[in-house]
């Protein structure tokens, strides 16, 4: 598989790294000459020096063979334009942008990019999923299917607390997907019943995730 | 009128202020506050400091009821996705997007953004100068 990244930062540098060392093709490309031959010395010849948002750079890079274009660069303007340009003159496949602006990611999603990783919202997660007594967490979105994968700690007070999973009225498309108690992680059946302690995973609609966060952490 | 000017460099503080010379509800956008000094001190309009692709600072600077959105920052992909927003989000009638490199300037005009670009304009003035005094066939073959 053929990747070109654009943008040889952090973030551009260890991605490179891993496609390489999977095995995979790949072509760094970086606007400042300084970095990209640094780049170069240590991943050898597979680095272009050029602005990756002109499509002479791009078509230096061989995008009309590349199955993904990577946009990586600290400007999300600069991801954006990468990205359609690879699309729009190039007819690339897959066009992967980071966000870095986490708003922008609706948008670019809107004007043709394939996937946006926003870290700053995966930072967010990732802080958020370490602070203690958490009751209930949002753990990732499916974003093609609407869905979100949330994670509630049950409690004394909790209204479901002792009850089994068949007995509970669940919003609709919801489920309770796993249930981590202990050590153990257990996929429950409606018989399952819920205890103060257990760790809760459940999938639901993104629309939903308010009642069922109301359901599952409401005292009694 | 409602306009919405990114960048208030030298084309976007005279556009701005022409515009608003002539009786035009203006707003100019700029990251830089020092770039407000370009305006004339008489210049009715608003100021906002920020960038034109976030859109809360659109919406500052009253893009909701915009007729018009002009692009004029110095970064090409800037004014690029500046326009996208404006015409995608906030469905400005009109939206103006300055692009200094021919190509890209291509792809967006043919994505129906309407461009302006100095590059191939400037070019073509100088060379009607330079070959002006011989017959235009050559210009246009």
């Amino acid at each position: 598989m053929y990747n070109i990244v654009v943008g040889g930062g952090k973030v551009g540098y260890y991605l490179t790294k891993q496609l390489l060392e999977e095995g995979h093709e790949v072509l760094l490309i970086e606007r400042n000459p300084e970095k990209a031959s640094s780049v170069a010395d240590t991943f050898g010849a597979v680095v272009l020096t050029g602005d990756g948002a002109e499509a002479v750079t791009l078509a230096a890079a061989g995008a009309a063979r590349a199955d993904v274009v990577i946009a990586v660069t600290g400007e999300d303007e600069d991801n954006l334009v990468v990205c359609q340009t690879a699309r729009q003159k190039f007819h690339v496949g897959k066009t992967i942008a980071r966000v870095n602006n986490p708003k922008n990611e609706q948008l670019f999603r809107m004007l043709g990019v394939d996937v946006t990783v926003s870290q700053t919202n995966h930072i967010l997660h990732l802080i958020e999923q370490s602070i203690p007594d958490r009751p209930f967490l949002h753990l990732l979105s499916l974003r093609h299917a609407d869905l979100a994968m949330v994670e509630a700690r049950i409690t004394d007070e909790s209204v479901v607390a002792h009850k089994a999973i068949g007995e509970i009225d669940l919003p609709v498309d919801c489920v309770i997907a796993a249930i981590s108690r202990g050590n153990h992680v257990t996929v429950p059946s409606p018989a399952t019943e819920l205890l103060p302690g257990d760790d809760v995973i459940a999938v639901t609609r993104v629309d939903q995730e308010d009642e069922l966060r109301r359901l599952l952490c409401t005292d009694c | 009128m409602r306009v919405v000017v990114m960048g208030c460099g030298r084309v976007g503080a005279r556009v701005a202020s022409n515009l608003a010379h002539n009786g035009h509800d203006v707003a100019v956008v700029d990251t830089d506050p020092r770039a407000f000094r370009r305006l004339p001190p008489e210049f009715p309009g608003d100021t906002i400091i920020g960038t034109g692709i976030d859109e809360d600072v659109l919406r500052s600077a009253g893009i909701d009821s915009a007729t018009v959105f002009i692009a004029v920052t110095n970064g090409d992909n800037r004014n690029i996705m500046a326009a996208q927003v404006a015409r995608m989000i906030f469905e400005v009638p009109e939206v103006i997007c300055r692009i200094y490199d021919p190509v890209r300037e291509d792809t967006y005009r043919r994505l129906g953004l309407t461009t302006v670009c100095p590059t191939t304009t400037v070019s073509a003035m100088i060379l009607d100068h330079v070959i002006g005094a011989t017959p235009r066939r050559g210009l246009e073959d």
